[in-house]
Parts: C-alpha cells; sequence; structure tokens
C-alpha cells in the first residue's frame, strides 16, 4: 500500500461543478502526474463543506486548510506552495470557516464549533464511495438492528430521543413510526420527502449530495421498524446530482446486501427505488405528495385518514423528510441519551440551516437547536453584508414569518418559536438588510404562492389572486390606505378556511410584515 | 409558434420518436399508476409534449386523455408546446428575486426578442422562469439546460448564450 502524505479533497456538489470543479480536479491530477507525486498525493472527491458563493472549494489534509474560489490558475501554485513546500496559499485559505467535527478543521475555524449530527461525514467523505461511508461507522446501526433488536425496541428507541419532524410540522418520528407499524396492513411503505421546494432551501439537496448512504440507513432502520418493505424518495426532478448519486448508492447497497432481499440473512426483505417530481410546491403537502407519487394530480387528500393508516395505494405509509431520516442513523448508533445531549429539553438535537441573503457568508450550516437568531446570523453567517443594519429575517421558508431585530435573541426550536407565532420551517433563513423594500419581498412572496395554489380549494385559489391584485396596487404606489388591512382579513380568512397549509400558512408572512413594517407599508400609498 | 409552424425536417425526426414512444409504452400497458413517469421519458424524447404522444399515452395506460392533460398542465416541469433547443430559465425564488433576479429576466427578453414562456423563431432558445432551485447562494441564478450561472449580470447574458448552438 501506498504511503499518501496529503489527501485534497474537492467539494463536488451544484455550485462547485458550476464554477469548474471538476476543471481544477483535472488540473490537479494533471500537475501531481507531471511533478511525479501522483503516489504521494490523492485527490479525492467530497459533498459540500457547506461554503456555497466561493467558487470551487477543496480542503487539504492533513493540515486541514481550506482554499475557496480555487481556478485551475492557482493550482500549480498550491502544489508547489503547499504540497512541496509546506506553505499555505494564504489569498486563498478560508478564515471565516466555522469549526467543525473534524479534529484537523479546527485550526481554521475562528467562530463557533458546528454539532454536526446530519452533516457528519458531508465533505469528508466521497459520497460516491459505500466503502468510505461504511469506514466512518456507516450501515453499523442497521446492521445491528436488524440482526439484534424487535421493531417495537427500534421505535422506543426514536421515541426516547425526542426525535421530531425536520420537514416543518415537527411531528414526532417515533410516534409516527409506532402508528404505521400498528396500522393493519399487508402491505406498507416508507416515503422520503426529498421535493425540496421551499424558497430558500436547498439543505436537503446538500445532505443527499454529500452523503445518500446516510439516508438509504435511515430509510432502512425505518423500514423495518414500521415493517415496510418499499422504501419511496420522492425527489425533485431538477437535482441532477442528488438523483445520480442516490441511483449509485441504492445498486451499492443492493449489491452488498444492504438493500433488496433478506438483507443480513435476517429474512427481512426491503427495495428502496427513487421517484421524479414534476415541480408543484404542494406536493410538500404529505397526501399531495402521495397523490403525485400515484401518478395524478398532486392535490391534498382530507385527514383523517391519516398516510399512517392509508397512505400510499391505501395502505400505511409513513412520510419523512430527508433531513429526519439523516438523524436515524447517528441516533440508532449512539443512542436515544447521546441525542438528547443536543439541543433543548423540548426539542433535542440540531437543525440544518441555509443562511442566505444579505449576509457576508452565506451556507449550510448545523447548529444545535435552541441557539439564537443572532448566532446563525452572525456568527455563523458572518453578519449582515459591507456592513449595512439588520433589517428583518424570513424564517422558515416564504410560508414563514418575518422576524425583526426584537426577535434575535429567541432561541430558535419548534416550541420557543411558536410562542412568538413564528415557525423553523424548512430551516431557511432568508436575511435583509436596511437597504430591502419590503413590500417588493412580500410581493415576490405572494406572487409565489399565487402560482403554486394547486386550485382544490376556493379560499386559496381565490384569495391568492387577490391578495396578489393588492399588493400589485401597493408596489406601483396606487394602493389605498384599507388595502393594508384588506390583505390582513383576507388572509386570515384563508388561514382559518383552507383546505391544506398552502393556504392556511399565508397569514404568517403578511401578519409579521404588518407587525414590523405598517409604516413603511403606508408610506407606499 | 406553434407545432404546425416546424420545418419538416423536424417533423420526420419527430416522426421516428413515436416509435421510441411505442417501445417506452410496451412496459408501461395497462399501468394508470406509471403516468407521471412516462410523462417524464416522453418529455425527455421529444423536448415537450406533443398532443399526439398525450393521445398514445391516454390509449396505451388506460386513462382517459382528460386526466393526462389534467396532469400535464397541474406540474411545471412538463410542457406542451414545443421548446428551444436550449432551455433558459431565469430563478425568481425569494433570494434571486432580491438581488436582481427581475432584471435578469427582463434583459434576456430583450436580448432574444421573446417573453417569458417564448421561444426564438429558429428554436434556440426557449426562455422561462422557475422557482427557487437553491442556488440561493448564487442569486441571481439562470439556467441553460443542465448548467447553472450564478451572480448573473445583465450584461453578460448573451455572452453566456453565445456558447449553446
Amino acid at each position: 500500500m501506498n504511503l499518501v502524505r496529503n489527501h485534497i479533497l474537492i467539494s463536488i456538489d451544484s455550485s462547485t461543478i458550476m464554477a469548474g470543479a471538476r476543471a481544477v480536479e483535472r488540473a490537479f491530477v494533471d500537475e501531481l502526474l507531471n511533478r511525479g507525486l501522483q503516489d504521494e498525493v490523492s485527490v479525492l472527491e467530497t459533498g459540500s463543506l457547506g461554503l456555497i458563493n466561493r467558487g470551487v472549494v477543496l480542503v487539504v489534509y492533513p493540515e486541514g486548510v481550506i482554499y475557496a474560489d480555487v481556478t485551475t490558475k492557482d493550482v500549480p501554485e498550491i502544489v508547489e506552495e503547499h504540497i512541496l513546500k509546506g506553505r499555505f496559499v494564504e489569498r486563498l485559505v478560508v478564515k471565516e470557516m466555522p469549526k467543525q467535527h473534524v479534529i484537523k478543521r479546527e485550526k481554521t475555524g475562528l467562530l463557533k464549533e458546528q454539532p454536526r449530527i446530519v452533516l457528519r461525514n458531508s465533505g469528508i467523505i466521497n459520497p460516491e464511495s459505500i466503502d468510505e461511508y461504511i469506514a466512518t461507522g456507516g450501515y453499523e446501526a442497521a446492521s445491528k438492528i436488524i440482526n439484534e433488536m424487535k421493531p417495537e425496541e427500534v421505535i422506543e428507541e426514536v421515541k426516547r430521543s425526542g426525535l421530531t419532524g425536520r420537514g416543518g410540522a415537527a411531528f414526532s418520528t417515533g410516534m409516527k413510526w409506532d402508528f404505521a407499524r400498528r396500522a393493519k396492513g399487508d402491505v406498507k411503505y416508507i416515503i422520503c420527502n426529498a421535493d425540496e421546494g421551499e424558497p430558500g432551501t436547498f439543505k436537503d439537496r446538500l445532505i443527499l449530495e454529500g452523503d445518500p448512504h446516510k439516508l438509504l440507513e435511515g430509510m432502512l432502520i425505518a423500514g423495518y421498524a414500521v415493517g415496510a418493505q418499499y422504501g419511496y424518495i420522492y425527489i425533485r426532478g431538477e437535482y441532477v446530482l442528488s438523483i445520480e448519486r442516490l441511483e449509485k448508492a441504492i445498486k451499492d447497497a443492493e449489491a452488498l446486501g444492504l438493500l433488496g432481499e433478506n438483507i443480513f440473512g435476517s429474512g427481512f426483505s426491503y427495495h428502496v427505488s427513487i421517484k421524479k417530481g414534476a415541480g408543484a410546491y404542494v406536493c410538500g403537502e404529505e397526501t399531495a405528495l402521495i397523490e403525485s407519487l400515484e401518478g395524478k394530480r398532486g392535490h391534498p387528500r382530507s385527514k383523517p385518514p391519516y398516510p399512517v393508516t392509508e397512505g400510499l395505494w391505501g395502505k400505511p405509509t409513513v412520510i419523512n423528510n430527508v433531513e429526519t431520516l439523516a438523524n436515524i442513523p447517528e441516533i440508532m448508533r449512539n443512542g436515544a441519551s447521546w441525542f438528547r445531549g443536543y439541543g433543548t429539553e423540548k426539542c433535542p438535537g440540531t437543525k440544518v440551516y441555509t443562511i442566505i441573503g444579505h449576509v457576508a457568508t452565506p451556507g449550510l450550516i448545523e447548529a444545535e437547536m435552541g441557539t439564537t437568531l443572532r448566532d446563525i446570523i452572525f456568527e455563523y453567517g458572518g453578519g449582515i453584508k459591507n456592513g449595512k443594519k439588520f433589517k428583518c429575517a424570513l424564517v422558515g421558508g416564504a410560508a414563514g414569518a418575518f422576524l425583526g431585530p426584537d426577535m434575535l435573541d429567541v432561541n430558535m426550536d419548534f416550541v420557543s418559536l411558536r410562542e412568538y407565532s413564528a415557525v423553523l420551517g424548512s430551516g431557511a433563513i432568508l436575511v435583509m438588510d436596511e437597504d430591502t423594500n419590503i413590500v417588493e419581498m412580500l410581493k415576490n412572496v405572494l406572487h409565489f404562492f399565487r402560482h403554486e395554489s394547486c386550485g382544490h380549494c376556493v379560499p386559496c385559489r381565490l384569495g391568492t389572486a387577490q391578495l396578489v391584485k393588492i399588493i400589485d396596487r401597493v408596489a406601483d404606489s396606487k394602493g389605498k390606505r384599507e388595502d393594508i388591512d384588506k390583505l390582513l382579513r383576507i388572509s386570515e380568512v384563508m388561514r382559518d378556511t383552507s383546505f391544506c397549509p398552502l393556504g392556511q400558512s399565508l397569514y404568517l408572512p403578511i401578519s409579521s410584515t404588518l407587525k414590523y413594517f405598517r409604516d413603511e407599508m403606508l408610506s407606499m400609498i | 409558434m406553434s407545432s404546425e409552424g416546424h420545418c419538416r425536417c423536424t417533423q420526420i425526426e419527430e416522426e421516428s420518436l413515436y416509435t421510441e414512444l411505442e417501445k417506452i409504452l410496451e412496459g408501461h400497458k395497462g399501468r394508470g399508476k406509471d403516468l407521471i413517469i412516462v410523462l417524464h421519458k416522453a418529455q425527455g424524447l421529444f423536448g415537450y409534449l406533443p398532443r399526439k404522444a398525450l393521445e398514445m399515452i391516454a390509449l396505451e395506460l388506460d386513462v382517459s386523455i382528460n386526466e393526462v392533460l389534467g396532469v400535464v398542465t397541474f406540474y411545471n416541469f412538463f410542457s406542451t408546446q414545443p421548446t428551444g433547443r436550449n432551455s433558459i430559465k431565469v430563478c425568481l425564488g425569494t433570494a434571486c428575486y432580491v438581488r436582481g433576479g427581475p432584471g435578469v429576466l427582463k434583459q434576456a427578453e430583450k436580448d432574444l426578442g421573446i417573453k417569458d414562456g417564448e421561444t426564438t423563431g429558429d428554436r434556440r432558445f426557449s426562455l422561462g422562469v422557475v422557482r427557487c432551485i437553491g442556488a440561493c447562494g448564487l442569486a441571481p441564478a439562470m439556467i441553460v439546460n443542465n448548467d447553472v450561472y450564478g451572480r448573473v449580470k445583465t450584461t453578460k447574458i448573451m455572452e453566456i448564450l453565445e456558447k449553446y448552438e
């Protein structure tokens, strides 16, 4: 075996590929070959490190130095200076990178340590290698569970961990599994909701691109616990790289007998396949998603019956978000009490956030439940861009609430935010500086909802159209004073009478805008 | 541009694609639940969903044409209009919207002489709008075919598009 003295890990995800990561990778391979270093230095691919607008990003080990905005022209310099002479190419070194759970990486970190559960392997292992996933303890939990534990015991452990759904609704995952386990049915299904469509959210994409096997292991454990035979990953058709990596991951897992018939010789059989969505926001609602999986228009169904008793093809079905399922292998490997060591009493664990908008370092982070919005924006996000003042943040996606400066010190978790009529939602945090026109922002949100309203129920179909008419009028300075209250009144009716959360949730962005910026809106009249 | 307006060469090409479609449909006979999967495949084949293809799908999968059209029009991904060889999508998700997405769309419309949802006369480009593609850190973003372009400047749009024949 060759002794390798340096590892160069290149982040290959949707945004780095766009910035030319493949070309940089080739340049490294060529440069090392030219200098006869090909046996001493290995070039590897990995997932996103969480930096998202910094061009090509890579890490050089053992130093754990992170470089960003690397172009093919910089490659000879990095090899010459760093690899041969041991001097870092300072102009490309990322200094604002938060500390993470990699021993070596702490050296470059200045800010805060990230407790990484879901993103533990992202940016560290090669997502296309099942061996690397296994080497980090992957499939260990699944093998132990399937060989040694009863499904009921697995469910008990997940319940004890206090894990709740990370898609936004925050329902207890253990309870959901328990309901489906107890439901009568010869066939049961696990569906992973990877139809990420909430504006400003791309956490699921980066989890899937960075560590696809973690999701598969989570689905496998869920399948065993619930007694399901089939798992479906319902994913956005646009997520090309995620789909490619998942397809390979499923094939590799099947080849090793980790998916398919008679897993680990236990008699338990479980098949996972990918289903492409076709672009409809409402399909994030679980019953609409089921309709879509059945090949129909994605209209939500009446509840009850809930999917845990009558879901896909009328059979008991569990639907979990990508992030929820990605927590499972770690919980089962380390135990529920380990998991409860993170986060708050009522909301244990972590949350993955996407921080975007007017912040210095937009990106993907994982933080403990209960971290304040201030920490997320100013510590992880590096504060407001260009030294401007913070105006507000839209938290939880388009269906979330605008939070002003008075909310900066509120703990970010499902329970605390609920007290302030806000939501954690998908974990998208869109930060706006003092120059942002709030009417334009609200206009964008309302246009989005009008476009995505599925037309199934009247309050949402007509309500969104009326709201758009009014906000357009206000934005054109043709509004009337009473228009402002009309927005609120319509959204109240929609909250109380709409069929599904799509129409119900518009009240949140509208009422929170008016809470903070009524005067600004009136000044447009 | 209507589907009747194609030049003959594309018509001939399209004819041969129907044989391909027949092959695809063989594996899905009577399976209405496969509708979305089949539509994905058909659109991959033709670049859009021609009426004749939809009728074939309805027949083979044993669902009514009403249902097929209902599904096609419900989802953003499917198109019944012939599209250009290259598809341009400007992201107008919240993050791109605040960082200049609408300006990018306006400039692209001006540069190409077509509106959102239309195709150029030579069928080289189709222009459309997409809702949040998760490239928010790169706002404003634009996608040409499968390539994502970030931090797009209105002055650089034509430069980007030149590469696509």
